[in-house]
């Protein structure tokens, strides 16, 4: 297992300080949650994220986020990487955060990239079931 | 929990073992000037007489584990080499016999690859699925022999589950039906007692390092009664009797001896001691919520134990777990994580197969490692479990079967 330095802090710190780093759940039934799941247990990954999220004029803005993820260390770290980049954010911001961000900022190796693609589609989707509540 | 423990703690005995320090010694007393040096097969002078008597001594030393003649162990460079010289030898010697063979889907990959070889040979080749428990019973073998199957291949002990096939049962069988039988029993050695002079098995193979021998070395027993030839896959001088040709190496020969001689005086300790740990493990981690033991607990050794831990993938508890080394059922090496071909064979579900982890121990493995190895894992499935949207699920009373999963 090639794993970058940064991987490996980023999965223990998350999992040693699981509540420092959004691990959680907020219910889905609210309006002002929106919550994408990707992944599917077969495949050896599942991200679930979920965004709260507060109307500021014309633009929502990502006030706090949790999630949840079943999958290698590389799946768990590009999660937790992935909450920390859309902490504070517009959804127009977020929507730019691309799999690539997470790959450069983990040195995620090759074969590792598709837990990076995990993580974008979570936030899309997540994007997806809030602006339909709205 | 012991503060002098030395980590990381090594419990993936099943893959390799340290060599014995006895072993060790024996070794290096057959490399240097003045040591053992010599050629085995140089007749003119002594040092080849005195290396070919110090391979003699360590052919006994096999043949005297695995109740067998002498002249019917023929060295090989380990397991692997062993499993191509039996399953080609017996096809390629006996191919106007029949052309068809039979094994299981849990065999070594020495053993899998071998026979897909033969395929393209021409060769037909049935791989059995085990039963749920991760056996392979006579009756699996019946329901596929056909007038033209030539060899029964059937591993003794699982690799990853540690499960124990019935070979006077699969070999009477084969016997009864004129098949050959080959039995791949490298996780056997020291582990359980083996008894050529009273078992059906034509060809068995072994490897030194999996019972504290050296890497590179290992045998393969071919049965003088009733008579079993094979075709050499190795030409040269006409070594071991034709069968596998190459200079002998002294030194991995008589490590294997040493480690075979130590293995037949202290096995009954070893086992002793090792179904001790065994017990307080399982003990233990069995009163994790939605643990699955993989491989039937009743009919498995007690070195080898692989837990599935349900809603936790494999690689992320091995890197929870990165004072402990153990190794997974899954491989995720690409896109799609592949589980382990074993556990899939038994029927396992994909998301079981990938969340196993196989935990094996040896001659020094202590109590101590066993402890601190139960905290870690304890901790780490607690954590991952705190993180894993499919335990959560779980808790809801959710069924993951019946979630349309977004498959990417």
């Amino acid at each position: 297992m090639a794993y970058s330095k940064k991987v490996v802090d980023k999965f223990e710190n998350t999992i040693n300080e699981p509540a420092k780093y959004n691990v959680g759940r907020f219910d889905p039934k609210d309006m002002d949650i929106g919550t994408g799941m990707v992944g599917a247990p077969a495949c050896g990954d599942v991200m679930k994220l979920q965004i709260k999220c507060e109307q500021h004029g014309n633009t929502h803005v990502i006030k706090d986020v949790k999630f949840k993820t079943y999958g290698c260390g590389s799946a768990i770290a590009s999660s937790s990487e992935l909450v920390e980049m859309l902490l504070g954010k517009t959804l127009e911001e977020a929507k730019e955060i691309k799999n690539i961000d997470i790959v450069e900022a983990l040195e995620l190796p090759p074969i590792k990239i598709h837990c990076s693609v995990l993580a974008e589609d979570s936030i899309k989707q997540a994007i997806e079931d809030y602006e339909q509540k709205q | 929990m012991s503060t002098d423990i030395n980590l990381p703690i090594y419990l993936d005995y099943a893959s390799t073992t340290p060599v014995d320090p006895r072993v060790a010694k024996k070794i290096s007393d057959h490399l240097t000037l003045d040591g053992n040096f010599g050629n085995p097969a140089s007749r003119s002078h002594k040092f080849g007489w005195k290396a070919e008597e110090s391979v003699e001594e360590a052919r006994s030393h096999v043949a005297n584990l695995v109740g067998c003649d002498p002249r019917e162990i023929v060295w090989t460079s380990g397991a692997t080499e062993a499993n191509n010289l039996a399953i080609k030898g017996i096809a390629n010697f006996y191919h106007e016999k029949g052309k068809h063979i039979i094994t299981s889907k849990i065999e070594h990959k020495a053993v899998l690859d071998a026979c897909r070889q033969l395929e393209r040979e021409g060769f037909e080749v049935t791989y059995l699925d085990p039963t749920e428990g991760g056996l392979i019973t006579t009756s699996l073998i019946d329901s596929v022999v056909r007038d033209d199957t030539v060899l029964i291949s059937i591993m003794h002990i699982n690799n990853e589950l540690g499960t124990v096939n019935n070979l006077h049962e699969i070999g009477s069988y084969a016997r009864e039906k004129g098949i050959f039988f080959h039995v791949d029993a490298a996780q056997s050695t020291g582990k359980i007692e083996i008894n050529l002079s009273e078992l059906p098995v034509d060809l068995m193979s072994f490897s030194a390092h999996k019972t504290y021998g050296p890497k590179g070395i290992g045998a393969l027993f071919v049965s003088r009664k009733p008579r079993v030839r094979i075709e050499a896959q190795m030409h040269g001088g006409g070594h071991e009797r034709g069968m596998r040709s190459g200079t002998l190496p002294t030194h991995q020969i008589v490590g294997m001896g040493e480690a075979f001689r130590i293995a037949k005086e202290e096995m009954f300790a070893d086992k002793k001691k090792i179904e001790a740990l065994h017990k307080k493990f399982y003990d233990s981690v069995s009163k994790i919520e939605e643990i699955y033991v993989n491989g039937d607990i009743k009919n498995k050794v007690s070195n080898i134990l692989n837990i599935s831990f349900a809603y936790v993938e494999g690689e992320s508890l091995i890197m929870a777990l990165k004072d402990i080394a153990v190794s997974s059922g899954s491989a995720c090496t690409s896109a799609s994580l592949e589980p382990s071909y074993v556990l899939r064979a038994l029927g396992r579900k994909d998301e079981l197969a990938s969340s196993s982890i196989r935990f094996s121990f040896g001659r020094f493995t202590t109590d101590e490692d066993i402890e601190y190895t139960l905290s870690l894992i304890n901790h780490a499935v607690e954590r991952l479990r705190e993180l894993s949207p499919l335990w959560e699920m779980y808790l809801d009373g959710i069924d993951l079967d019946t979630v349309d999963w977004q498959t990417h």
